[in-house]
């Protein structure tokens, strides 16, 4: 319990300067993965929204392509935040050793996964905002209050680059991470009311739903993006918040179990 | 005398192996130590322990008189490590490197690239500088890690195993650097498997074996003290063995047997050792060559060093 607590301490200037570092390689290396990154959600957003959207029509009110446009802004930030804290983080714990290059001056390894998270939850924001640019030249925007996005995909970055960690923390290959994306991510996005309003389906659906962190991203975004602003997403703000905050410590305390023997 | 590393039957072990069996280490501000020992015989986990990676079990040990379990931030500071393994940011340039290493000691930008500047120059790297690190060979991929644990001026630089893996060459080229830091004050802690590496660069060694050391010295007097300025090595069949022994055993400080080879350590007899040696109508080859500390360990763990 102490070291619960104790892991807060974490987000400090040190954990700053482990982002600072992976900025430093991210600014040399993003060209090449941001145009990766953006690809898959506008194919979504193309073949669904264009596709299934001439036989679906309208869902309360709005097209179909308006109606998932805002849920791939927040599938682009879970992607980005989830493979960041996985797979990237991984291979910078494992293979470039560069944890360990970090823990012999002053920082230690909760302060290199807290920088972890920011780099995950940086990214998070920064490739859910592109897709908030896009949707916004192709006119499925319609409020100002789209302005409000890039702090929800804080929150959203956050809670993926924490659960990416955690699942990095409990595995011992990366070959786990498949895993990962097939039990946790991809269940999350087709349940979560990106695709279709998940009011369409049974209660109980409805109320694992609201159990998934995504769920509350996307009902917020959509809100957002078509300005459907109502007290109940202070809700859904606050469910994310608390889900955030009270998993924090469990990625830094399962990756020092793992990584120090 | 003022102790820069001092450890008290410390203890590591892990699930299955007891890596480090209870050391005593006292190394004096200013020394060249090295730690010697064949694979697995826990220089790392010692070394990782003094550099506040892996957490002591059992013992005491003290960095700069700072307690490793409460001041590891504040001993850190002052360290420079450089790991077994290279962990170099591949994707950054030389000097990037130097300059995001020093960021994590908060060393603002304007000192930092005066210091990384400086480094490159010492270890001449300069011509580098702006190529990643990707494209260095091995021994500038080693000398920029040596670089980059300098650049926080630390009061200790750790070394595990720096050269292993070079040619000897770059081996050399790397030794000479680092006598070259000797006058600058600063103490030196490196493990290594060549006897050579620390025969030229350490003031004091300790042999370490399974977790335990087996002796400590001067090299040079540990050469002199376990088997004399000279080994002769003589091969032949392993039955003739007893023969040739009667003949000279009288004449010798001690002897060591490795399959078919005999290790004569003569003392002060090398002629009439050699002359008794060449009259056996057995002996296959035979050499004369100075002693050097593969026949210290050789004599301490009847092993061969790559522990064969
Ligand atoms: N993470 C670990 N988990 C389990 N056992 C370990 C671990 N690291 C080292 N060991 C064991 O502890 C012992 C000491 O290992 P250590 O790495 O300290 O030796 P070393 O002297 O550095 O060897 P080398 O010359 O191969 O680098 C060995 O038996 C090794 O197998
Ligand atoms: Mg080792």
């Amino acid at each position: 319990m102490h070291n619960y607590f104790q892991a807060f301490l974490s987000l400090n200037r040190y954990a700053w300067r482990v982002f600072a570092r992976n900025m430093a390689v991210f600014k040399k290396t993003y060209k090449a993965n941001i145009a990766f990154n953006f690809f898959e959600p506008l194919l979504y957003l193309a073949a669904m929204g264009m596709g299934l959207g001439a036989f679906v029509g309208s869902i309360n009110g709005i097209s179909y392509v308006q109606f998932i446009a805002p849920g791939m802004i927040a599938s682009s930030a879970m992607w980005a935040a989830s493979s960041e804290c996985t797979y990237d983080s991984f291979v910078r714990m494992k293979m470039e050793k560069i944890y360990h290059a970090i823990v012999v001056t002053p920082i230690n390894l909760h302060e290199v996964i807290a920088g972890e998270l920011f780099t995950g939850t940086l990214k998070s924001v920064l490739y859910g905002s592109v897709i908030l640019l896009v949707i916004t030249g192709l006119g499925l925007v319609t409020s100002f209050y789209a302005l409000l996005v890039p702090f929800v995909l804080l929150l959203c970055g956050i809670i993926f680059s924490e659960l990416g960690m955690i699942w990095t923390g409990l595995v011992a290959k990366i070959d786990s991470f498949s895993y990962f994306f097939t039990l946790i991510i991809t269940p999350m996005y087709l349940f979560s009311g990106v695709f279709f309003p998940i009011e369409a389906l049974p209660d109980i659906v409805q109320t694992v739903a609201w159990f998934l962190p995504l769920y509350h991203v996307v009902t917020v975004l959509r809100s957002l993006v078509l300005g459907l602003i109502s007290p109940a997403l202070f809700g859904h703000i606050l469910w994310l918040l608390c889900f955030a905050i009270l998993i924090f410590p469990l990625p830094l305390l399962l990756i020092h179990k793992r990584f120090i023997k | 005398m003022e102790l820069a590393i001092e450890a008290l039957s410390l203890q590591k072990r892990y699930a299955e192996v007891q890596a480090v069996a209870g050391i005593n280490l006292q190394i004096a501000r200013g020394e060249y130590f090295g730690m010697l020992g064949p694979n697995g015989a826990g220089k790392t986990t010692t070394v990782a322990m003094i550099y506040c990676f892996l957490p002591i079990e059992g013992g005491e040990l003290y960095v700069l008189d700072m307690d490793v379990r409460k001041q590891a931030r504040a001993i850190k500071a002052r360290l420079g490590v450089v790991p077994q393994e290279n962990n170099l940011d591949e994707e950054l340039t030389v000097l990037e490197n130097l300059l995001i290493y020093a960021s994590y000691f908060g060393i603002d930008r304007q000192t930092a690239t005066k210091r990384a500047l400086a480094q490159l120059e010492f270890f001449e790297l300069t011509a580098k500088q702006h190529v990643d690190v990707e494209a260095l060979s091995g021994g500038m991929k080693r000398r920029l890690t040596i670089a980059r644990a300098m650049m926080n001026e630390p009061d200790i630089l750790i070394l595990d195993e720096p050269t292993t893996g070079l040619d000897p060459e770059a081996r050399h080229y790397i030794w000479q650097h680092l006598k070259q830091l000797k006058k600058t004050g600063l103490t030196l802690l490196l493990t290594t498997h060549y006897l050579e590496e620390a025969s030229q660069l350490c003031d004091r060694i300790v042999v370490l074996d399974e977790g335990r050391i087996l002796e400590e010295g001067q090299p040079a007097a540990l050469i002199t003290q376990h088997v004399g300025a000279t080994v002769i090595e003589a091969t032949l069949p392993q039955r003739e063995h007893d023969s040739l022994l009667q003949t000279v055993q009288a004449l010798l400080n001690g002897y060591m047997v490795i399959g078919e080879t005999l290790y004569l350590h003569p003392g002060y007899n090398i002629t009439t050792v050699l002359a008794k040696v060449q009259e056996h109508s057995k002996v296959e080859t035979l050499t004369q060559r100075p002693a050097n500390l593969e026949d210290v360990f050789l004599k301490l763990t009847g092993r061969r060093f790559g522990g064969a």
